[in-house]
């Protein structure tokens, strides 16, 4: 109906500057820069960037703004964004082994080389509201400088023959989950790169499900570490990388049991997260199930559902599931017409039953 | 290190020991409940504390509920006093019940623990108190609570039975080289929290009361003083506790549990005391 279309577009328009004004909240405050936001809101913008796999601070700080907070609605902002850029060449892999540490921790072991750094963390805070930052806000405390590089603990296991070794690099290109739909089953590159954009809250649940008997963890954190390291490209016009930048990213090495099998003498293996920014939560969960996707190649019988890729991999993406959840606003109506007549003539048949 | 007296009077912006006495007194009937049926997991109302969940919330609830003025506290992690959570914890209470904390095991009332009890033995009117991730012991057998609520009430433990049958006729060993699950009282069988097979004989008719909180999982449960603990076994295939076969490189012993330390990149050990205390006094002598 021709009224009701044009109606349609002038409520859309209202409802856009209604939102425009929620966003700025009270006039009277100063406005929020998405500096600002990069900066004070740090965590947050890590955040985004992960789940909408583009690394640009200025970008996911910019998203977050105009999602007025809304970190799914700003992930999802920054992966329609992203989807506009062209691809001009892909990056060496970045070398966490050289990271410039700013926070490393092992559980593993109470002291080794390189020492336990505990940097920027909430850890060991008391969660006791400060209303000194209500009132006046904190001067800032010098920050320790980076610590030099540290060797990793999973290679000091692996070479006493304990750790599982991962698969050595045969130089393929790894497949890309942004170009192609997922095959199942599912290479494990794939699944890490399903995992590290996937949604923090879900490898979270998933995660800990894994801990709580629901797939038989037995996990300790061999490494946490946090830092900035290199990005190199090499351009093929040069022949030889060179490096475009650093980028601060979260890695966790969590190791695991594995009791062996006919082939393979009882070991530690290994599962692997890495988050852009800091984000070791995300790196943590996500090297949870990553383990836990495991069982099929390991032998394992796989009865959790942190053990199944499939029900994994097509829900850990929060910008189609939120999609999908969200889309049942929209109107229904042809579809609801045709269940209504449906359930009427159901219903009559059973009433002239009776 | 000497017993440290409080450094500052407590924080008056809260109660005695941080919760509410409503909130403690909940607490101590769960303790009194799980002390009069050793080894049976009792629900109690595990409230959110300003410390993360899995970090110890249930052991900082239960000492909360039993600390008093004059108690005097040692809070260890990992067998160490000096370990950053054990630090953190122990900074709590000095600050939100201004009590006395020591890093001695034998001056201390109450014992905070993650992992480990102490190597030197403990006396009557001590209270250890353990954090637990996990008071099921049967959760990676059967992970519904429903389901070991009734095994438990029956006294069926024969996945845990079968389970350790497999370990051992696939290894020739248990597979479980912590948290290893004991008997207690004859009755129920129960996680001793994650400590090393090593530290369970000492449970075993100890003089001291040990009190098991797990927040997370709201569960509280208990040894009485002079209770049988019983690690799981065959009368065949007895239950072996294990440490590193080396001598502490700090004060020698050559019967305390040790940590191993990379000393160097080329993959070089050496080996500690965990129980930072037992070491010191040992090196003190």
């Amino acid at each position: 109906m021709y009224v009701a279309v044009k109606g349609g577009e002038a409520a859309i328009e209202a409802a856009h500057a209604w939102l425009a004004e929620r966003r700025r909240g009270d006039a009277a405050l100063p406005a929020l820069t998405p500096r600002q936001i990069e900066q004070q809101l740090g965590l947050a913008v890590d955040r985004v960037m992960a789940e909408g796999s583009c690394h640009d601070r200025g970008l996911a700080a910019l998203a977050i703004q105009q999602a007025r907070g809304d970190l799914i609605e700003a992930a999802f902002l920054l992966r329609a964004y992203r989807n506009t850029l062209s691809r001009f060449a892909a990056c060496e892999p970045v070398d966490t082994g050289a990271m410039r540490v700013e926070r490393r921790i092992s559980a593993t072991y109470k002291d080794l080389p390189g020492g336990q750094v505990l940097g920027p963390t909430f850890d060991y805070t008391h969660r006791l509201l400060d209303f000194t930052l209500a009132a006046e806000g904190h001067a800032p405390q010098e920050a320790e400088a980076a610590q030099p590089t540290m060797p990793r603990v999973t290679e000091l296991l692996a070479r006493e023959g304990l750790m599982a070794r991962d698969a050595p690099d045969d130089g393929t290109p790894p497949p890309d989950l942004t170009r192609d739909p997922l095959p199942f089953p599912t290479p494990r590159p794939l699944r890490l790169q399903s995992l590290a954009r996937g949604d923090e809250g879900f490898l979270l649940g998933l995660g800990y499900s894994t801990q709580r008997g629901y797939g038989n963890a037995h996990p300790f954190v061999a490494e946490l570490r946090m830092g900035a390291v290199e990005v190199m490209l090499a351009p093929a016009e040069l022949g030889f990388a060179i490096s475009i930048g650093d980028i601060t990213v979260t890695e966790c090495q969590m190791v695991n049991q594995f009791a062996g099998s006919a082939e393979t003498p009882p070991q530690f293996t290994r599962g692997y997260g890495l988050a852009m920014g800091h984000g070791e939560r995300r790196a943590m969960a996500m090297a949870l199930v990553d383990r836990a996707l495991m069982a099929a190649e390991l032998g394992e019988e796989a009865t959790a559902p942190a053990q199944d890729a499939e029900f994994v991999l097509l829900h850990a993406d929060n910008v189609e599931a939120t999609g999908f959840v969200e889309h049942l606003k929209l109107p229904h109506h042809v579809d609801f017409q045709s269940e209504l007549e449906k359930l009427r003539s159901i219903r009559a048949a059973w009433e002239s039953q009776a | 290190m000497n017993m440290i007296p409080p450094r500052n009077a407590q924080d008056a912006a809260y109660n005695f020991a941080y919760l509410d006495e409503a909130t403690k007194r909940m607490i101590r009937r769960a303790i009194l409940k799980a002390l009069a049926i050793p080894g049976h997991q009792i629900p109690f109302g595990a409230r959110e504390m300003p410390l993360p969940y899995g970090w110890g919330t249930g052991g900082i609830q239960v000492t909360a509920a039993i600390l008093g003025p004059r108690d005097v506290l040692k809070v260890i992690d990992q067998g160490a006093d000096d370990t950053t959570n054990a630090v953190s914890i122990r900074a709590f209470f000095a600050r939100v019940a201004g009590i006395a904390t020591t890093t001695h095991t034998a001056e201390a009332t109450i014992i905070q623990t993650r992992h480990r009890i102490p190597e030197r033995p403990l006396r009557e009117g001590q209270v250890m108190v353990f954090q637990v991730p996990m008071p099921e012991p049967l959760f990676k057998l059967e992970p519904r609570l429903a389901e070991t609520r009734r095994l438990h009430a029956l006294g069926d433990y024969s996945l845990a039975q079968v389970k350790l049958y497999e370990d051992i006729a696939h290894q020739g060993e248990a597979g479980s080289a912590y948290n290893h699950p004991v008997m207690v009282g004859g009755r129920y069988l129960m996680s001793p929290s994650p400590i090393p097979g090593f530290d369970n004989p000492k449970l075993h008719n100890s003089p001291a009361i040990m009190l098991f909180g797990a927040g997370r999982e709201k569960k509280i449960y208990a040894v009485p003083p002079y209770t049988t603990v019983e690690s799981l076994d065959f009368d065949d295939h007895p239950f072996k506790p294990m440490r590193a076969p080396h001598a502490c490189s700090a004060c020698g012993s050559a019967t305390s549990y040790l940590d191993e330390i990379i000393a160097d990149d080329q993959g070089g050990r050496i080996y500690v005391c965990s129980d930072t205390d037992h070491c010191g006094e040992n090196q003190g002598r």
